[in-house]
């Protein structure tokens, strides 16, 4: 018939077709790019520029995954997805690894078979609303137009939190954030709720940020990070320990700048000579070679290098580091040590 | 098959059963058969390794766990507490609620339409035409998100609400119409206007039959119209307007009390309607246009008067043609119903097939659902229509 | 009548000119002229007249309006929507003009755009010897157009020489005329098979088709492509995993070739049983016969409706928007975002509506023009 021909011939003009008997990290490596699921558009953790070149906070994890197994951090295929879509892409194959504002939810664990990489953002879902209304706190929101996200855990928070304080609230269903900010600026919604982090990204993005405010509740935990699918684990370890490198970078003062220097000999500090691979060989046992942390970090630089550049104070999106601090400095960004 | 392979009688064997019409038919048959089975087969064992690689079942369970979302839309009891499987009732009904409307306001807009583009005068012919070419040649889609828009963007906010007789309110968060409220006396009416629907479906046939036997004529139309809007719009004065109606006020961000239908709402069922009544518009004229003019001519030759000539000679010819694309016009606004995700209108692709199907993470089985839904709507839809197609087509002789 | 007047006056006065040939008399004035006509299709009864003075408040309300916003009033150049505030109240063109290229090409890289635009001209050069049979050496245009998809897809995703580009660079029209075309040169033949497969005798092969047929018409697109976005690949070898845009066009190509094949069998089934008795009578067996007789008669009668399902389906490769392809409505709301422009969505829809509305209208009038040769044709 002709169906099984159009098959045939999908699979013969498909570009990406390949079998994937073994693991993930030897497929990545035979197609010599790396698929990462990313957000379709948040300024500061994955957005691509006028050129199409992606740039952001979660894309640099991206890049340092691709730079750690492929030796190139160029060597990415961002699969832009929505709330809705992104576990899908990730669970049927689209997708090898996940950095996309998720958060890490138990169910999100067990039942949709994902295996979490270690949170990179400590977030919680707060409200941004227009200054005029003259609102101080989201207590007062009873009867008002809520924009929200459909498909992500702070459409249930929402419901929750409401719930328990006993008011009313009109859901509008967006998918994207890009519906959201057009929503929101049509002024179809009062209030535009979503992760903390998108709000001041959202909010830097509007016409005019200071009419707009972000209210003080924050209603929920939402510990964001990556996620690949479950049942390989030498991939999870490999995000695992990619995300890590990266804070330890920082606690040790490893930066994209100085990593050649440092991995040029061992030197007298032991955890930086076991980051860089100078000395042992800690990357046999994720099944790379020594130097994957020395290239993860030249890719992107290390977590304070990604924050600051991206979305830090110095940027229009202007997060403070605040819980995401190493733990050292009051935060509780707190990564195992290589060892 | 090469032809040296195989001995005389052999081939002879082989092309005697390929030629033979009857087994040949066998033949395809059972390799067509037997080639859809192993696609199917080969479909399900994929699917069913795939799923055991990542530890996934399939186990329609969830429908009962609590869909801990909320809806803006709902008429049914419905909270964040709800199951899924109730979250999948709301989306069906809001489908439903659009798809009846849709249909409805199509066929008004679309008869119309159609009437206008047989009109004698040029001007409203002309109208009539550019507006139908222009619907029909854009997409759906963008109608929905254009008249959306407008809605979002132009009209005024809840405080400086379009204020339509201080009893309803014109907002970019909906329009908020005043809501019913019926006392006991009014169930009276209704019971009334019940009363009428069973009198005139009985004196249309009770006339009909007078007619057949006599030839005498009532004018069953203005009977049944007394009988089913006249008497209880009189009982209702009589009764004194058994009905109170709420007002909605403006209270903090919006308008409570009431009822509201919003944008999403308004915009979907215009943009759905306007379409289709293009559509059907042409199907209408080109219904008209098919019935011949002798058809009208011999019929005022017998005497027959012209309201009469319509609704007797014409209507009934031209229902025939069409009923049958009218058909698939219905069924389309319920299929395109489903575009109502693009503007967050909760029906069931956005409930059950979205934001349940993304929370739980069970894409199977809330495809299944959403499919057979839909599956079973169009053949509902048709299955009546083709019921009313074959009671009309009797009286052909 | 005329006749026995001229008789008449025949009898009276001597006529100056033969007999029987006297020149036709115009008209008189008031059936002909400016005036006359407006009489006639304006103002001829009290209805009539209710209708025009109803049409001209109705196009004195609307159109100064709309126009003045459209044109006289917009603003065709600037930096950002306050730009276009500060010159004119009406559209804000320069948002558009801003985005054309990306309207255009999607997210294509710019140094290999002119793969986008050679293919377009290609295009052009193959559909030509289709839609007219007058063209010069169409026997060779026709078999250009046939190995045209599979040109142009080389093109467009590269390899073979060429850099290869990712579809999902792929958008904006080029994006529409990509599953357009590709649906549109799929979904006959398809659809010719699937209507054979509906009229068949063997029972096995008409049950498939009808349910197939049945199903695909059951179910909305988005549903379809739903299903192509997050199940499809679990119905794949493990591991297998094509690309989204391939599996959207296998999609819309299906969805159209069951729409393809109700309206070819509703060709198939105004052939005359005779039709097909004579050409079995002639020996021909069922694809001859099929190819010869039956189906350039049925595919004469379906042309209308094939030119509909056609325009059908390019209205519908909108819908690759709900699964985040980027086509033109997509690049619209994603530009709609950007807060240098946010509320313009008037300008975006209009625009990417004018596009859509040369496209179809175009095809709709295509194929009028078809229908009324093929009737004439008929008459003789």
């Amino acid at each position: 018939m002709r169906v099984t021909q159009f098959a045939a011939l999908g699979a013969a003009l498909s570009l990406t077709a390949m079998t994937a008997q073994a693991g993930t990290l030897e497929d990545v490596q035979a197609r010599g790019e790396l698929n990462c699921v990313v957000t379709v558009g948040v300024a500061g953790f994955a957005a691509p520029d006028e050129n199409g070149k992606w740039t952001g906070f979660d894309v640099d994890f991206c890049r340092a995954v691709a730079a750690a197994v492929l030796g190139d951090g160029e060597k990415v295929k961002f699969v832009p997805t929505t709330g809705k879509t992104r576990f899908t892409v990730l669970n049927s194959g689209e997708g090898d690894i996940l950095f996309r504002n998720t958060t890490e939810t138990m169910s999100r664990d067990a039942d949709l078979k994902l295996t979490f990489l270690p949170v990179n953002y400590y977030d919680g879902q707060g409200f941004l609303i227009r200054k005029e209304l003259g609102i101080t706190s989201a207590k007062d929101l009873g009867g008002a137009s809520i924009c929200i996200q459909t498909g992500t855990t702070t459409e249930l928070n929402l419901a929750d939190y409401f719930r328990v304080n006993g008011i009313d609230y009109e859901p509008v269903a967006i998918e994207t954030n890009e519906e959201g900010i057009t929503n929101y600026s049509a002024n179809r919604c009062d209030v535009y709720t979503t992760d903390a982090s998108g709000l001041a990204s959202t909010r830097a993005a509007l016409d005019d940020p200071s009419a707009h405010m972000i209210l003080p509740e924050i209603i929920s935990k939402e510990p964001l990070g990556g996620a690949v699918r479950n049942g390989d684990d030498q991939w999870a370890d490999i995000g695992l320990w990619v995300v890590n490198a990266s804070i330890i970078a920082e606690e040790l003062g490893v930066t994209s700048a100085n990593v050649a220097e440092h991995a040029a000999a061992a030197g007298n500090n032991p955890s930086i000579n076991r980051l860089l691979g100078t000395e042992g060989d800690m990357g046999a046992m994720i099944g790379l070679d020594k130097e994957w942390a020395v290239r993860a970090i030249s890719a992107g630089g290390n977590y304070a290098e990604s924050f600051d550049r991206n979305i830090g104070p110095d940027t229009p999106i202007g997060l403070s580091r605040g819980l995401n601090a190493l733990w050292t400095n009051g935060g509780i960004l707190y990564a195992a040590p290589i060892r | 098959m090469s032809e040296t392979a195989l001995s005389q009688p052999q081939r002879n064997i082989v092309s005697r059963l390929w030629n033979d019409k009857e087994t040949r038919s066998v033949i395809i048959q059972i390799i067509a058969f037997a080639a859809i089975f192993a696609l199917f087969f080969y479909m399900i064992r994929n699917a069913v390794i795939n799923l055991e690689a990542i530890g996934k079942d399939i186990d329609f369970a969830f429908l009962t766990q609590p869909a801990s979302y909320d809806i803006g839309q709902t008429l049914i009891e419905y909270t964040s507490r709800s199951s899924h499987f109730t979250a999948m009732i709301v989306g069906i009904i809001n489908t439903l609620l659009i798809a009846v409307f849709g249909i409805f306001l199509s066929t008004i807009l679309g008869f119309t339409l159609g009437v206008l583009r047989l009109s004698k005068n040029w001007l409203t012919n002309k109208l009539a035409y550019v507006y139908i070419e222009y619907t029909r040649n854009v997409p759906v889609l963008l109608h929905i998100l254009l008249i959306h828009g407008l809605i979002v963007h132009a009209l005024p906010l809840p405080k400086n609400a379009l204020n339509v007789g201080d009893a309803a309110f014109l907002t970019n968060r909906g329009f908020f119409l005043p809501s019913p409220q019926f006392e006991f006396l009014f169930w009276l009416v209704l019971g009334l206007f019940i009363i009428g629907i069973i009198f005139s479906l009985w004196f249309r046939s009770y006339a009909k039959k007078i007619q057949d036997s006599t030839g005498k004529y009532y004018p069953v139309f203005w009977i049944s119209l007394g009988a089913i809007v006249g008497i209880p719009l009189i009982a209702y004065f009589i009764l004194g307007s058994p009905i109170q109606w709420q007002i909605p006020e403006l209270k903090g961000f919006n308008y409570k009390g009431g009822m509201v239908v919003r944008p999403e709402f308004i915009a979907l069922w215009i943009a759905l309607s306007c379409y289709t009544a293009a559509f059907i518009g042409e199907i209408v004229r080109a219904g008209i246009t098919a019935v011949s003019w002798g058809q009208t001519e011999a019929s005022s030759a017998f005497g027959i008067n012209r309201s009469r000539t319509l609704s007797l000679v014409v209507i009934p010819q031209a229902l025939r043609i069409i009923i049958p694309p009218l058909t698939s016009q219905y069924l389309n606004i319920t299929k395109n119903s489903s575009l109502a995700i693009a503007i967050g209108y909760m029906d069931i692709v956005a409930t059950i097939g979205g934001i349940s199907l993304n929370q739980t993470g069970r894409e199977m089985e809330c495809m299944t659902i959403v499919l057979l839904l839909y599956l079973s709507f169009s053949l509902l839809i048709s299955a009546f229509m083709n019921w009313y197609n074959k009671r009309i087509k009797l009286t052909e002789r | 009548m005329n006749n026995e007047n001229t008789s008449a006056m025949n009898a009276s006065i001597k006529p100056d000119y033969t007999v029987g040939e006297h020149p036709d008399l115009p008209p008189p004035s008031n059936t002909v002229g400016t005036i006359a006509w407006v009489r006639e299709n304006l103002l001829s009864s009290p209805a009539n007249i209710i209708m025009t003075i109803l049409s001209i408040y109705f196009l004195y309300k609307v159109l100064p309006p709309s126009l003045n916003w459209m044109f006289f009033d917009a603003a065709y150049v600037g930096e950002d929507r306050n730009a276009c505030r500060a010159v004119a109240n009406g559209a804000c063109w320069a948002f558009i003009s801003e985005r054309f290229q990306l309207f255009t090409y999607g997210f294509y890289p710019i140094e290999h755009r002119w793969r986008v635009d050679l293919s377009f001209v290609l295009l052009v050069v193959a559909v030509i010897p289709i839609l007219f049979d007058k063209t010069p050496y169409r026997k060779y245009g026709l078999i250009f157009a046939m190995v045209f998809p599979f040109i142009a897809g080389w093109l467009l995703t590269g390899g073979l020489g060429l850099a290869p580009v990712p579809t999902e660079k792929f958008g904006g029209f080029m994006l529409t005329l990509v599953v357009g075309i590709t649906g549109i040169a799929f979904s006959l033949p398809l659809g010719i098979l699937l209507a054979l497969g509906r009229q068949s005798n063997l029972p096995i092969i008409k049950v498939f088709c009808v349910s197939f047929i049945e199903f695909i018409r059951g179910v909305p697109l988005i549903t379809l492509l739903f299903v192509a976005s997050t199940m499809l690949s679990y119905f794949l070898p493990p591991g297998t995993n094509f690309d989204l845009l391939l599996r959207v066009l296998i999609m819309v190509t299906l969805f159209s070739a069951g729409y393809m094949a109700e309206v070819i069998r509703g060709g198939l089934q105004a052939i005359p049983k005779g039709q097909f008795e004579a050409s079995d009578a002639m020996g021909l067996k069922y694809w001859p016969s099929m190819r010869l007789i039956v189906l350039p008669q049925a595919l004469k009668i379906s042309i209308p409706g094939i030119v509909n399902t056609f325009i059908g389906l390019y209205k519908d490769t909108t819908l690759v928007i709900i699964i985040g392809l980027l086509d033109p409505l997509g690049i619209g709301r994603a530009s709609l975002s950007d807060t240098k422009w946010t509320g313009l969505s008037n300008e975006v829809y209009l625009f990417v509506a004018l596009f859509f509305f040369i496209s179809c209208f175009g095809m709709s009038r295509y194929s009028l023009y078809l229908e009324n040769k093929l009737q004439t044709e008929h008459r003789k």
